[in-house]
């Protein structure tokens, strides 16, 4: 029998806590052991995770008829073939397909001033439950700066790489790959942003920037796509994107807490 | 050279040494995925039957990546002390797996042949050998370091807390981070991943830890495990860096897409180890790198140069040793399926890179992990803990219930630290397990109860955290 754990007690102070960090403190122990109920919990979190890796969601179903006609978005794939393949040849997921660089040119036109890319990653939830709420945002924001939106469209079977070939067909200055995160204990939903400025072949990490954990534990779509429009306005004035460019924020945020012995 | 040999009635030939190397290896997925991997189990004994023929002074003479094209491969060369090496350069690679298992070659022999040892020859060695050889040999050897407490002496088994948050929040890092310190756990550093990678945001975490270390007099390291660039651009602006951080790969080309080079290395060292001269620390030691590796970072890169990733990850170990870091530790099982599939290969590859860095004088942990999407489990991650114990790993993580919330993948936690620790009857760093015992947290070398009187001071500081 699993004693009631001490998170389910509304009077424990640990309920406060939780709402510091998502992380799993001050849980006790059964010698050196979890207690029963954390035990469990981990084993169930995992197998939620291990799932929803699994899991090929139907995005278009994801996102809904709505979204998909207001925002006018085609896919297309990458390289690889399936779920299967995907996961194990990670060249192949960096590589538009055949078919999808003709589809690209044939509906986008090139040079766009700020071209955002959807990809499903390792996490379609990701994309069905950021991106509705994010691309509004970029889009506003892009519109508000007097910048050319170019028009979104997702990849299916899509790593991080497939930013070169995608600058290399469209040209744009700055490209935003929006793409699903590894699932989580925590969370299947988190979402993150790759941008590069004019990426093109031979463009690695180092030449682009992330902005990552974009759920609702972590960064807000809000402060993300603001986020996000200030790196592109870095990077167009910088005219280059990765290490040399960090994002800045000014001031230091307010969140320092309090320690007992500065008091 | 020729590299062939016939087993039981079949020809094997290989083209050259680095096709020797990569089809020696035991089956890694990212070696399949590099298309050098054997293509069979015969295949794969041949290769290693003529791996055991080739003499360690052949390998020193024909460089897998050639140097003109690669710093790190003259970095090696130019690190490799010959003079050491002669008594050993006649020895085949066979020779050399029995060399190092002999129980004459205890940890001060083969401690002394670091620096002789180059890491091909290292990577050579290990493909050789089976899981437990790499235990056994591993075990004998004790690489010390100092920063500002002392890790890797023999009964000593260090733990980084590692409290990352998804906003990094700095309040939920610091509850983590106190979680873990009850727990014994956070001697080889209090370290922090960061999610955004800015000068405030690192700046503010590395000001917040040692906040934490002022307050209660911690004798241990801080680190926030952001870019070498950002970190150093916030020690510019005033933040304190206890150990300076890098990801490091085993080719030129592949730490070019992490952004560094061997200059920026070397620099950045120059420039903390001035900055710790400037500080009111009591340092014991200079020791002021730290360093995260693991298989595969080259191939991901496309900067393999056809080298198998056991090897690379050898290389990556001559740069690591080149800047006398404090601490190093393969991610073995962070970086998936592609190039570590299940945990068959996780605890192979987590077996061999300990053995190596240890071989090549590193202060060697190891982040025991995996991912969803691998074929491994927090059993995996078990069993891997239980081995690397054994043979000796300098420290492991300590993340909440081995959950990294930010960067959704499981490691080890505070409670396997004590588990392991109290198993094979070993302690925190002998500075750490003073405080710890002056803060009652442990007694007479253990865990406290509950009731201690630092509990409490440390709970009520989580009450005014929260």
């Amino acid at each position: 029998m699993v004693k009631t754990p001490a998170t389910s007690d509304t009077h424990d102070p640990l309920a406060a806590i939780r709402t510091r960090t998502p992380a799993r403190i001050f849980t006790g122990r059964s010698g050196s052991a979890y207690r029963t109920q954390t035990q469990l919990s981990l084993r169930l979190d995992h197998a939620s995770a291990r799932d929803a890796v699994q899991t090929d969601i139907d995005w278009e179903q994801g996102l809904g008829p709505d979204f998909l006609q207001a925002w006018d978005i085609f896919a297309v794939s990458s390289q690889a073939r399936s779920k299967a393949e995907y996961l194990m040849r990670p060249d192949l997921g960096r590589r538009l397909g055949e078919h999808a660089q003709a589809e690209i040119m044939a509906r986008c036109a090139g040079g766009a001033d700020f071209q955002v890319v959807i990809g499903d990653g390792l996490s379609v939830a990701a994309v069905v439950r950021q991106v509705p709420a994010l691309l509004p945002l970029l889009r506003a924001g892009a519109d508000k700066r007097g910048w050319r939106f170019g028009r979104p469209f997702a990849v299916r079977y899509c790593r991080v790489g497939v930013l070169n070939d995608i600058g290399e067909l469209l040209a744009p200055t700055v490209l935003v790959l929006l793409i699903g995160e590894r699932p989580g204990l925590l969370t299947a939903e988190s979402l993150s942003a790759y941008m590069a400025y004019h990426p093109r072949s031979g463009h690695t990490d180092a030449e682009r920037n992330l902005i990552s954990n974009i759920h609702a534990r972590g960064v807000a779509v809000e402060e993300a796509a603001d986020r996000i429009l200030r790196l592109a306005e870095l990077m167009r004035r910088a005219q280059l994107s990765g290490i040399a460019v960090k994002e800045e924020f000014g001031a230091l945020a307010q969140n320092a807490p309090p320690l007992l012995a500065d008091e | 050279m020729s590299y062939s040999t016939t087993v039981r009635g079949q020809r094997f030939s290989f083209a050259d040494l680095r096709e020797v190397f990569a089809k020696a290896n035991e089956d890694k997925s990212g070696d399949r995925l590099a298309e050098i991997a054997a293509t069979s189990e015969q295949e794969r004994v041949a290769a290693k039957l003529v791996l055991a023929d080739i003499s360690l002074s052949d390998i020193v003479a024909n460089p897998l990546i050639e140097p003109a094209q690669d710093e790190v491969s003259r970095l090696i060369l130019e690190t490799h002390d010959q003079q050491a090496f002669r008594p050993l350069a006649h020895l085949t690679v066979g020779e050399f797996r029995e060399y190092v298992l002999d129980e004459d070659q205890d940890g001060a022999r083969l401690g002394a042949l670091h620096w002789a040892i180059i890491p091909e020859v290292a990577a050579a060695v290990t493909k050789l050998m089976s899981n437990k050889d790499l235990i056994v040999a591993a075990s004998k050897i004790r690489n010390i370091t100092r920063c500002r407490n002392t890790m890797g002496q023999p009964g000593v088994l260090g733990i980084r807390v590692q409290p990352n948050h998804p906003a990094d929040d700095l309040g939920g890092i610091l509850l983590s981070a106190i979680d873990g310190l009850l727990f014994g756990c956070g001697d080889a550093v209090i370290g922090v991943n960061p999610a955004t990678e800015s000068v405030e945001t690192v700046s503010q975490i590395l000001h917040g830890l040692q906040r934490l270390i002022d307050a209660y007099d911690i004798p241990t390291q801080s680190c926030c495990l952001a870019h070498i660039s950002t970190q150093l651009d916030s020690l510019e602006r005033s933040a304190p860096v206890d150990l300076l951080f890098q990801s490091l790969a085993g080719t030129e080309a592949a730490n070019a897409s992490f952004g560094i080079n061997l200059d920026i290395l070397r620099e950045g060292r120059e420039r903390v180890l001035e900055h710790h001269r400037s500080r009111e620390v009591a340092w014991v030691g200079e020791e002021v790198m730290y360093f995260e590796t693991g298989q595969g970072s080259a191939l991901s890169a496309n900067a393999h140069h056809g080298v198998d990733q056991l090897t690379l990850e050898a290389r990556t170990y001559g740069v690591a040793r080149a800047f006398a870091p404090f601490l190093v530790n393969t991610v073995v099982g962070f970086i998936g399926p592609e190039y570590l599939y299940d945990e068959r290969q996780i605890v192979r590859a987590g077996l061999e890179d300990h053995f190596m860095g240890k071989l090549l004088g590193l202060p060697m942990g190891c982040d025991v992990c995996y991912t969803n999407h691998a074929q491994a489990d927090q059993n995996s991650a078990d069993n891997l803990l239980l081995l690397l114990t054994a043979a000796g790993c300098n420290y492991f993580m300590g993340v909440p219930c081995a959950d990294d919330v930010m960067l959704s993948y499981q490691s080890t936690s505070f409670h396997d630290a004590l588990g392991v620790r109290q198993l094979f009857g070993l302690q925190p760093a002998p500075e750490f397990l003073a405080w710890l015992e002056q803060m009652d947290i442990f007694r007479n070398g253990n865990l406290a109860a509950s009731e201690s009187f630092a509990r409490q001071r440390l709970e009520e500081t989580v009450k005014l955290i929260v």
